[in-house]
């Protein structure tokens, strides 16, 4: 009977962290879109659509098959785009890390064009790449393989060196101690580089899809403001875009939970 | 000639200083010893005397500004797995499983050239420092001492002449480094390694060595030398063993 009734208490109380975590996030969401639904109510707007006509709005667009379109050639071009920045940044930024010439050759080069704000390559992109895919693909890149470059570099800078000397006092090649210790210990620094790379990319997928195209969310966006003020449709493709960008985040933590890098993320 | 032969380490005249904005800062000022195959060694001196920096020498990861060392009559310049490293804060990749972290010393070494002949040594080691059942464990799941005996069988793996022991168990706590003197020495029974313990822990040093080294404050240079001849294992709390702590500690000026 003590034991069951304990069982009880521990499962409230299981319960009751859950309803904890979840509870006060659902509120404020909840008050937020009762505040706008009754505000457009209030001022009977033409413009403004309430809550409803936003969900009834993406659900026509789900159905006639468009939304799946714009939201595939979103996820497309950030995937060739973040795909090929890592393919650049990764290797670049070991070397630039492990050869210490190579760092002072190119860092300053890069730190200077990491602060350009990816928009501003939007007029060159243009006149390189014309109005095409491969514009957007290009800005992506510009975007995230800056911070992933500068993050696996540091990641190299910032290995311990007792773990160095550890491999250098068992005499292993230079090749092990790049494979066995210096690529698994940065790996870590890697992963965070690809998390905010991957939030970068897909900041400015939707910042180019605006300029050109005829297709993405950011195109969406633009469409569906210029033909006919449907501001369901804007404010649906943002929700919508908070949501995949949320989701994209939550696949790369995936990566944390690797058993080869846990050991950086606890404590 | 033959004479320096018969040591496995030969240490002569070795002085280190570091150079800052500040000026130069003596830290070693002429170090002078010998070791015998098989002896254990211990070296305790105040903190901050430049215990660390003779032992980075004398494993070969920095080089002395005058002085040598030898190994067997033969000149020491370089790291090498002939002499293994044990420090205080350990050096177990976190990335690596326990099996893999003892293996690692072999990766191509001619001995056991294939895997499952290393995988076997590695799971003997495992087994002699009581890891048997944590072979595929990360570092991060397992306690400070376990971790210091994942050092310790990775060291002996790779089967070395010497060990170099930096304050080795002084970031355990203190049961566990009691604990870990008795295995170090039930595992140094079973494969007999030249030994230099760093230490300030001075009944660290008489539980352990055949000879105790003390350090002067810095610039260090070698203060006195005591032998220990107490039989294992040996009573910290008897007579002779509290007759030798006194005369070291006051050598430290305690």
């Amino acid at each position: 009977m003590a034991a069951a009734a304990f069982e009880n208490e521990r499962e409230s109380a299981l319960i009751g962290r859950m309803f904890g975590r979840v509870l006060p996030p659902l509120a404020v969401m909840a008050l937020l879109i009762g505040l706008w639904w009754w505000y457009v109510v209030k001022i009977e707007s033409p413009i403004y659509p309430t809550p409803l006509q936003v969900v009834t709005g993406a659900m026509e667009l789900a159905e006639d098959g468009t939304l799946w379109e714009h939201i595939s050639a979103s996820l497309l071009r950030v995937g060739i785009g973040f795909g090929l920045a890592m393919v650049v940044a990764i290797p670049l930024g070991l070397w630039m890390g492990w050869v210490a010439g190579a760092y002072r050759t190119l860092n300053p080069i890069f730190q200077m064009l990491r602060p350009i704000s990816p928009i501003a390559w939007i007029p060159l992109a243009i006149l390189w790449f014309g109005m095409d895919d491969i514009s957007p693909i290009f800005l992506i890149f510009i975007s995230s393989v800056f911070p992933m470059i500068v993050q696996t570099t540091n990641g190299v800078h910032t290995i311990e060196r007792r773990f160095l000397r550890a491999a250098a006092n068992f005499g292993v090649s230079r090749r092990v101690m790049f494979f066995r210790v210096v690529i698994p210990a940065v790996l870590p620094e890697i992963i965070v580089g690809m998390r905010i790379g991957l939030g970068v990319a897909w900041l400015v997928v939707v910042a180019a899809e605006m300029i050109a195209l005829h297709s993405g969310l950011g195109y969406l966006i633009m469409d569906s403001r210029n033909a006919g003020n449907r501001y369901d449709l804007v404010i649906a493709s943002m929700i919508l875009i908070g949501f995949i960008g949320l989701m994209l985040d939550g696949i790369t933590r995936l990566l944390e939970k690797l058993k080869t890098v846990r050991w950086r993320y606890i404590r | 000639m033959s004479m320096p032969d018969k040591y496995k380490i030969a240490v002569d005249g070795v002085s280190k200083s570091f150079t800052s904005d500040k000026g130069t800062l003596p830290v070693i000022a002429g170090v002078s010893f010998r070791v015998a195959d098989g002896e254990f060694v211990a070296i305790v001196g105040p903190s901050g005397c430049g215990k660390s920096t003779l032992l980075n020498i004398l494993a070969g990861f920095e080089p002395p500004d005058t002085g040598s060392i030898t190994h067997d009559g033969l000149p020491h310049t370089q790291p090498s797995p002939k002499g293994i490293v044990i420090s205080q804060h350990g050096s177990v990749f976190p990335w690596l499983t326990v099996q893999q972290n003892l293996m690692f010393g072999l990766v191509g070494k001619a001995l056991g050239s294939n895997r499952k002949e290393k995988a076997a040594l590695a799971d003997h080691y495992a087994e002699m420092v009581g890891l048997k059942g944590f072979e595929s464990s990360y570092p991060h799941e397992l306690s400070g001492g376990m971790l210091k005996r994942v050092e310790i069988a990775r060291a002996f793996a790779v089967k070395p002449e010497i060990l170099y022991m930096d304050e080795p168990f002084s970031a355990l706590d203190a049961l566990m480094n009691l604990k870990m003197r008795n295995e170090l020495l039930r595992i140094l029974g079973e494969e007999r390694h030249t030994v230099l313990l760093i230490t300030h822990d001075v009944e660290e040093a008489i539980y352990m060595a055949d000879r105790i080294l003390v350090l002067s404050p810095r610039p260090a240079t070698i203060q006195a030398s005591f032998a220990v001849d107490l039989p294992h294992p040996r009573k910290l709390g008897g007579p002779e063993a509290q007759k030798l702590r006194e005369a070291i500690l006051r050598e430290l000026g305690l």
